[in-house]
């Protein structure tokens, strides 16, 4: 009983701040979502392509001892923060439709983990 | 009790950062989802954000520690073209070669999944503070991103392990 009147009186006030303070736009957060997302779609398929094509996967070593992965890691991390910048200045004070973003990250998230699942992306290995 | 500079590297990458990962998980995940108006005091929302962003952000800095050792130093060892590297001896048994065509495969590309979405976690929890306590649908978004990026270096890491368990780098 004592509990539950402490919570309801201290749930007011946080209430009171949030009126106060007003909500942030959901761009700037949804920016960072849709390139995490981007990013972790290209190193799928860079992962992939990398086995369809050898000259790309000689082009990928970036670094010798360590091979292709050198350039598919460099690449995505790349392409992640190019995203986030670009999406970032773009949605940035915009209110988004949370749902939208949300699915098209979730399809790109789960494209880029089947793109580099071994069992996927050596059916594109040549013989 | 001592350790060649490959083992070293190897308890770096695997042991200490992981275990740090685990802790900064474990903090952040639970941070973010008792971060709800009706079990934080007002008083309690900037002490708990405080630890929250701390957490948040240990965990993403040691994810992109955990895969810049793992991809620039420990993995040119496992790769050698040398007999005695890791990846040949576990290539040369049909026993094991899966190991390598499978679970390193796999585990070198999916880790890299694991700082940039916790680095998009971070960012959240920080660009809303303590607004995000009235932010119940990106709260819970920051915990489906935060349990994915520990879902990508869950299976890094416990590949990892067994292929240091079959194949050892020394």
């Amino acid at each position: 009983m004592g509990h539950s009147e402490s919570s309801s009186s201290q749930a007011a006030p946080l209430e009171a701040s949030r009126a106060s303070e007003g909500d942030k736009p959901n761009g700037p957060p949804l920016a960072a979502l849709m390139a995490a997302a981007v990013g972790t779609f290209v190193l799928g398929a860079i992962t992939t392509l990398a086995e369809v094509s050898e000259g790309l996967k000689d082009w990928l070593v970036f670094r010798e001892p360590v091979g292709p992965l050198s350039g598919k890691t460099t690449l995505a991390t790349g392409v992640w923060l190019v995203a986030w910048v670009v999406l970032g200045l773009a949605w940035r004070g915009k209110e988004l439709d949370t749902r939208k973003v949300l699915i098209t990250s979730v399809v790109l998230i789960v494209l880029g983990v089947i793109g580099t699942y071994p069992t996927f992306f050596e059916q594109f290995a040549p013989e | 009790m001592s350790l060649s500079e490959r083992e070293f590297w190897t308890v770096i990458h695997g042991l200490v950062l992981g275990t740090l990962f685990l802790l900064a998980f474990a903090g952040g995940i639970a941070g973010l989802w008792s971060l709800r108006p009706a079990l934080v005091t007002p008083a309690g929302v900037h002490e708990r954000l405080r630890r929250l962003n701390v957490g948040v952000w240990t965990m993403a800095a040691v994810a992109w520690a955990t895969v810049i050792t793992g991809t620039y130093i420990v993995y040119p060892w496992y790769r050698e073209a040398a007999e005695s590297s890791p990846r040949s001896q576990l290539l040369a048994n049909s026993d094991t070669a899966l190991w390598h065509t499978f679970g390193m495969e796999w585990k070198e590309h999916v880790a890299w999944m694991a700082p940039i979405l916790a680095t998009a976690v971070a960012f959240i929890v920080t660009y809303y503070g303590e607004r995000l306590i009235h932010q119940e649908r990106m709260r819970r978004l920051a915990m489906a991103l935060f349990t994915s990026a520990f879902l990508a270096a869950a299976v890094a890491g416990l590949f990892g392990a067994f292929i240091n368990k079959a194949a050892p780098i020394r």
